[in-house]
């Protein structure tokens, strides 16, 4: 298969390409390479979109159960806050 | 000791924070309390160490992260967890032709309709996410929410979890075609 072939195949190389993409330089080779497969490739031009969007999704995510804040029951905190008086009063 | 630390008044201060913090990370309640605990007994060893120059909150966070570092890299080593991985490794051979690297007959990507950047995301589409979140190795989930979500830097990373930067950019990859490709199996 020739270099130009190869490149317009491989799909699984692109992806990578994509992921680098989004949060490394690519070098100038890579990013050739890139540009040619999705010019020709739909598949993965579908790709590179949800890819963005999924970051964007699953930090959102994070982002709102962090808000929602999940909280430590008071027996909890009271064992705990103890815990740090005994160690203070050790010094 | 330190002016601006105040143990005193760091579980009313600090302690839920920290909780749904690692909640977040560790999706287990237990192994979250525990860590909580653990970090503030650890900070008080270290309260000489503190120099002022992030805030109280950011120093603890920072002790709690080096600890759910130090557990996803246990986690990510035990046996069942390779067994997970190596059928997550064979699912992945399956997504691309082992010739030529182009998408298989029935993995090449199709829209969701959620392409759009102002899309709202409903919550049905959340859930499928958490799920298809949870199917992940615990390697692979390490590195995506350390980079994604906490923005590490690479090196940070590779060095925590013990992995070259070589597999690095292995596991961004296939951690993200095996999310996208259980979100297209699970939402069309």
């Amino acid at each position: 298969m020739g270099y130009l072939k190869r490149v317009i195949y491989n799909c699984k190389k692109a992806t990578l390409l994509i992921e680098k993409q989004e949060m490394a330089r690519l070098t100038f080779k890579e990013a050739f390479e890139l540009r040619l497969h999705l010019f020709g490739c739909s598949f993965c031009r579908i790709y590179k979109k949800q890819s963005a969007v999924i970051n964007q999704m699953v930090r959102q995510l994070f982002h709102d159960s962090s808000l929602k804040g999940a909280k430590l029951d008071d027996a909890f905190k009271k064992d705990l806050q103890e815990r740090i008086e005994n160690e203070l009063n050790k010094n | 000791m330190n002016q601006q630390l105040k143990p005193h008044q760091w579980v009313a201060a600090h302690a839920d924070y920290l909780y749904s913090f690692a909640i977040a990370r560790l999706n287990d309640e237990e192994q979250a309390r525990d860590l909580v605990q653990e970090t503030f007994l650890a900070a008080l060893q270290k309260v000489s160490a503190f120099e002022g120059k992030s805030s109280e909150r950011t120093w603890l966070t920072a002790i709690l992260k080096n600890k759910i570092v130090d557990i996803y890299r246990k986690k990510s080593s035990g046996l069942k967890t390779t067994a997970v991985q190596a059928a997550a490794e064979q699912e992945q051979n399956d997504f691309f032709d082992e010739a030529n690297g182009h998408w298989t007959k029935s993995s090449g990507p199709k829209e969701f309709g959620i392409e759009d950047k102002d899309h709202l995301v409903s919550k049905e589409f959340e859930r499928v996410l958490k799920m298809c979140l949870q199917k992940l190795p615990a390697l692979w989930m390490s590195v995506f929410t350390m980079k994604h979500i906490d923005e590490e830097p690479t090196e940070t990373i590779c060095a925590g979890l013990k992995i070259s930067s070589g597999n690095f950019w292995v596991i961004i990859h296939r951690a993200k075609v095996s999310l996208r490709a259980c979100l297209q199996k699970n939402w069309i």
